[in-house]
C-alpha cells in the first residue's frame, strides 16, 4: 500500500456526488504533510477542490495555501496561454481572442486538443520536476477515460504539428506506473459501486494510465459489537423500551429507530462493498474512509480525511 | 414571487397540467430514478401514455421496469410488471433511452441538402468526434428528440431526464448555441479555404498560427467536416428555434431534483436561478435521499444527551430483563451517540433545505430509503412520496 502516495501524478475520478474533490485534498494535505511538495489542481473549475482546502479563490497560478501545499486551476484557455507563449514565441496578446476561438473549434472536432492542453498542465509539472506529487481533481468517470486517453487519440488524428511532439512526453509520463496511477473514488452504496466495477477494469485497457487503487468515501461505521445487537432487539420490545425512556426521562422510540437506520445502511453498504471488493483486480488497493458527522465540509475535515488515510496507508 | 409558479399545490396537479416535464440536478441525486418514477406514478393515477425518456444508461431502471434492455425506439413496460407491483395503471408507461450517435445519424439525414451529403458527413471520421463528444452534442440531441415525440403527438405526458451536466445553461441554452454555432463568422472563416481558393485576407493569421499547432492536413479534415456541417445550417436554425419555443411554453415544466448535501444543493440553487431567469417553468423542487424529521426532534436529542451519560444508571433501571447490564449500557451508549451524530447531519440539512425552498412552488421530499429501488413496487413506493406534497 506504501507504494500509493509514492507515485508522482495522481487523477482522481469518481461519480458524481462521492465526494471526488474532498478525497482529492485530503490526498494532497496528506502528501504535503509527509513532506512532499504538492500540488493540487482543478480541471475545468467547479470550485470545490479549494473548498476542501479552504483556499479561497484560486487560478491557473498555484497558490500555496499550506506548508508545502500548493492549489491551483486548469482550464484550456489559461493552458493554450502558456502553451503559445512556450512553444511558439507568438506576440500572444494580439492574437490570442481569434486563435483562442480557433481552438474551440479544434477542440470540438478533434476530442483531445483541449484535453492534452489541460490534462497537459499537471503532466508538464511532473515532467518537469517542479513538485513530489500531483493531485488531480479530474472530472467523472463518465469522462475522464476520454480526458486521459487524449494523447493517444491526438496521435492518431494529428500527425504533425508542435500538439504532436506534445503528446510524446505526455505519455512517457502518463503510462509509466511507477509515476502516474488514477485513483477511483466511491462510496458504498449501489450506483457508485456499479460505475466503479464498470471503470476499473477499463482505466489501464483505454487510457494507458494505471489503475493506483479505489478510495471508499462515507463508510457507516459499525453500531453493535458481537451480541449487541440481540440485546438492542430485546430492548425495542416494548416493555423494555418504556423502561428506558422512563429512566432516561424521556421517549427513546425516535432514538431507537435512528439505531435501527444506521444498522440497515450498514448492512445495505456492506453487501455493495462485498460486491466491490470481489469485483476489483486482486492487488488493486481499497481504502476506506469513514463517513464524517460533521457540520461543515472544510479545512477541519479534510485534516480527518488525511489522517484516516494516513491510517489506511499504514503510514 | 413569479405568479406562473405558485398555480400547482402538488406533484400530482402539476403532472395533470403538463405535457412535458423536464427533470435537471447534479449526478447522483437520484434524478433518473425521481424521472421514472414520477412518470409511473402519473400512468398509474392520471392515465394516458405516459413516456419516460432517459439519457442515463442505467441497466438497473430497465430492469425495475422489468423491460428487457432499452434503447432508442421506445418499449412498453408490460402492465403485468403493474400488476406484480399490486397496481392496476390507468394509463400506459413507455419508456427509452436516447441513442446520442442514432439521433445524430437521423438528424444529419433529415437535415442534409441531399443523400449524397449527408453520406459524406456520415462517413467523415471527424464525425464521430463531433456528435460523441461535443459539448452541447448530447443535451442538443435530448432536446430535438423530445421535441420529434413531442410534435408526434403519441404521449400526453413525456418526462426527461437530462445528463448530469456541469453547467445548466448547456442543456436549455444547447439550441440557441447550436444555431450561433452554425452561422458563426469564424465558422465560414475556418471553411473558406476549402469553399474558394481565394483565402481571405482575414483568415490568414489564424490559419498560419494554427497551422503550426495543428499541422495543415489535420486542420484540412476539420475545414472539410465544417464546410459539409454547414450545409445543415438553415435546417438546424430553424430547427434549434422551434425546440426553444416549445421549452418555453406554459405545457412545459421543469423539476430540479437534488440531495441536501452541500454540492448538489448548490447546483440546485443555480438551476433554479437560471431557470427563472430565462424564463422557463419551475414546476417543483425534489429533495431526494432526505433524513428522517424525528432526527431533528429536540427533545428526543435531550433524551439521548441523558442517555448517552447516564447509560450506567439507566441499565441498571431496566434491570437483567434485556440482557447483561454491561452489555445493555454499551447498546444504550452506542444508540444514543448514534442518534447525535445523525443528528449533526440532519441539522445540517434542515439548514440547506431553509436556504432552497425559498421562491420554489411545489417542494416534494422523497425520504431517505433504506434499501435501493429494484422493481416497479419500488419505484411506485417513491412515487407516492412525491405526489400529494
Amino acid at each position: 500500500m506504501s507504494g500509493f502516495l509514492e507515485r508522482k501524478l495522481l487523477f482522481v475520478t469518481g461519480k458524481g456526488g462521492v465526494g471526488k474533490s474532498s478525497v482529492a485534498a485530503a490526498l494532497a494535505l496528506l502528501g504535503s504533510q509527509r513532506g512532499k511538495k504538492t500540488l493540487a489542481c482543478e480541471l475545468d473549475s467547479k470550485g470545490n477542490l479549494a473548498e476542501f482546502l479552504e483556499a479561497g479563490s484560486i487560478s491557473f497560478k498555484p497558490r500555496k495555501v499550506q506548508p508545502r501545499l500548493y492549489v491551483s486551476s486548469v482550464d484550456s484557455e489559461d493552458s493554450l496561454k502558456e502553451y503559445l507563449a512556450v512553444n511558439l514565441r507568438l506576440p500572444v496578446m494580439s492574437r490570442l481572442g481569434p486563435l483562442a476561438r480557433l481552438f474551440d473549434f479544434a477542440a470540438v472536432a478533434a476530442p483531445g486538443v483541449k484535453e492534452i492542453l489541460t490534462v497537459g498542465k499537471p503532466v508538464y509539472e511532473v515532467h518537469e520536476g517542479n513538485y513530489d506529487l500531483v493531485v488531480v481533481d479530474a472530472t467523472a468517470t463518465g469522462h475522464v477515460l476520454s480526458q486521459l486517453a487524449a494523447p493517444r487519440v491526438i496521435n492518431e488524428l494529428v500527425q504533425v504539428g508542435l500538439v504532436r511532439q506534445q503528446t510524446t512526453w505526455m505519455l512517457e509520463v502518463l503510462s509509466d506506473e511507477a509515476q502516474t496511477g488514477v485513483v477511483i473514488v466511491t462510496t458504498p452504496e449501489e450506483m457508485p459501486v456499479n460505475e466503479t466495477i464498470e471503470l476499473a477494469p477499463r482505466v489501464e485497457a483505454e487510457s494507458g494510465v494505471h489503475l493506483a487503487g479505489v478510495v471508499v468515501n462515507r463508510v457507516l461505521p459499525e453500531l453493535f459489537g458481537r451480541g449487541e445487537e440481540e440485546v438492542f432487539e430485546h430492548l425495542e420490545e416494548p416493555a423494555h423500551t418504556a423502561a428506558v425512556s422512563e429512566a432516561a426521562g424521556g421517549d427513546v422510540a425516535p432514538i431507537f429507530a435512528a439505531a435501527s437506520l444506521a444498522v440497515t445502511l450498514r448492512r445495505t453498504r456492506a453487501e455493495h462493498l462485498e460486491r466491490l471488493r470481489s469485483s476489483v483486480a486482486p492487488g488493486v488497493p481499497i481504502l476506506y474512509l469513514p463517513y464524517l458527522f460533521a457540520r461543515t465540509h472544510g479545512l477541519r475535515s479534510t485534516h480527518q480525511m488525511a489522517a484516516a488515510l494516513g491510517d489506511e496507508l499504514g503510514y | 414571487m413569479d405568479g406562473e409558479r405558485s398555480g400547482y399545490g402538488s406533484v400530482e396537479t402539476l403532472l395533470a397540467a403538463k405535457e412535458i416535464l423536464i427533470t435537471c440536478g447534479a449526478g447522483g441525486v437520484g434524478k433518473t430514478t425521481v424521472a421514472a418514477a414520477l412518470a409511473a406514478m402519473a400512468a398509474v393515477r392520471h392515465g394516458g401514455k405516459v413516456l419516460v425518456l432517459t439519457i442515463d444508461p442505467a441497466r438497473r431502471l430497465a430492469d425495475a421496469l422489468g423491460l428487457d434492455g432499452f434503447g432508442d425506439k421506445e418499449k412498453q413496460v408490460s402492465p403485468d410488471a403493474f400488476r406484480a407491483a399490486g397496481v392496476m395503471p390507468r394509463g400506459e408507461l413507455w419508456a427509452a433511452m436516447l441513442d446520442t450517435k442514432q439521433s445524430w445519424d437521423d438528424l444529419v439525414r433529415r437535415h442534409a441538402p441531399n443523400r449524397r451529403t449527408a453520406d459524406r458527413i456520415l462517413s467523415n471520421k471527424l464525425y464521430d468526434n463531433v456528435t460523441g463528444r461535443f459539448v452541447q452534442s448530447h443535451e442538443y440531441i435530448a432536446m430535438e428528440r423530445l421535441y420529434q415525440l413531442h410534435q408526434d403527438g403519441n404521449y400526453d405526458l413525456i418526462v426527461v431526464d437530462t445528463p448530469p451536466t456541469r453547467n445548466a445553461l448547456d442543456f436549455v441554452e444547447a439550441p440557441v448555441r447550436m444555431a450561433e454555432f452554425f452561422s458563426s463568422r469564424f465558422l465560414r472563416i475556418l471553411s473558406a479555404p476549402y469553399r474558394s481558393n481565394v483565402v481571405s485576407f482575414a483568415s490568414r493569421p489564424f490559419l498560419s498560427a494554427a497551422d503550426r499547432i495543428l499541422g495543415s492536413a489535420f486542420l484540412q479534415d476539420i475545414a472539410e467536416f465544417f464546410s459539409l456541417f454547414q450545409t445543415m445550417a438553415p435546417g438546424f436554425v430553424e430547427r434549434a428555434e422551434a425546440v426553444n419555443r416549445v421549452l418555453h411554453e406554459k405545457r412545459t415544466s421543469f423539476a430540479v431534483v437534488t440531495t441536501l448535501e452541500a454540492a448538489p444543493v448548490r447546483e440546485a440553487e443555480y438551476f433554479i436561478d437560471v431557470l427563472t431567469t430565462k424564463k422557463f417553468h419551475l414546476g417543483a423542487v425534489v429533495l431526494n435521499k432526505v433524513l428522517p424529521s424525528y432526527l431533528l426532534d429536540e427533545k428526543a436529542a435531550r433524551t439521548a444527551t441523558t442517555l448517552e451519560k447516564g447509560a450506567d444508571r439507566v441499565a441498571a433501571a431496566v434491570g437483567e430483563g434485556a440482557g447483561d447490564v454491561a452489555q445493555v449500557e454499551r447498546v444504550l451508549t452506542e444508540v444514543a451517540e448514534s442518534f447525535l451524530r445523525f443528528q449533526v447531519v440532519a441539522q445540517r440539512e434542515s439548514e440547506q433545505r431553509a436556504e432552497l425552498s425559498v421562491g420554489a412552488g411545489v417542494v416534494a421530499t422523497v425520504p431517505f430509503f433504506d434499501t435501493d429501488i429494484h422493481d416497479l413496487a419500488g419505484l411506485l413506493r417513491l412515487g407516492e412520496q412525491l405526489w400529494s406534497t
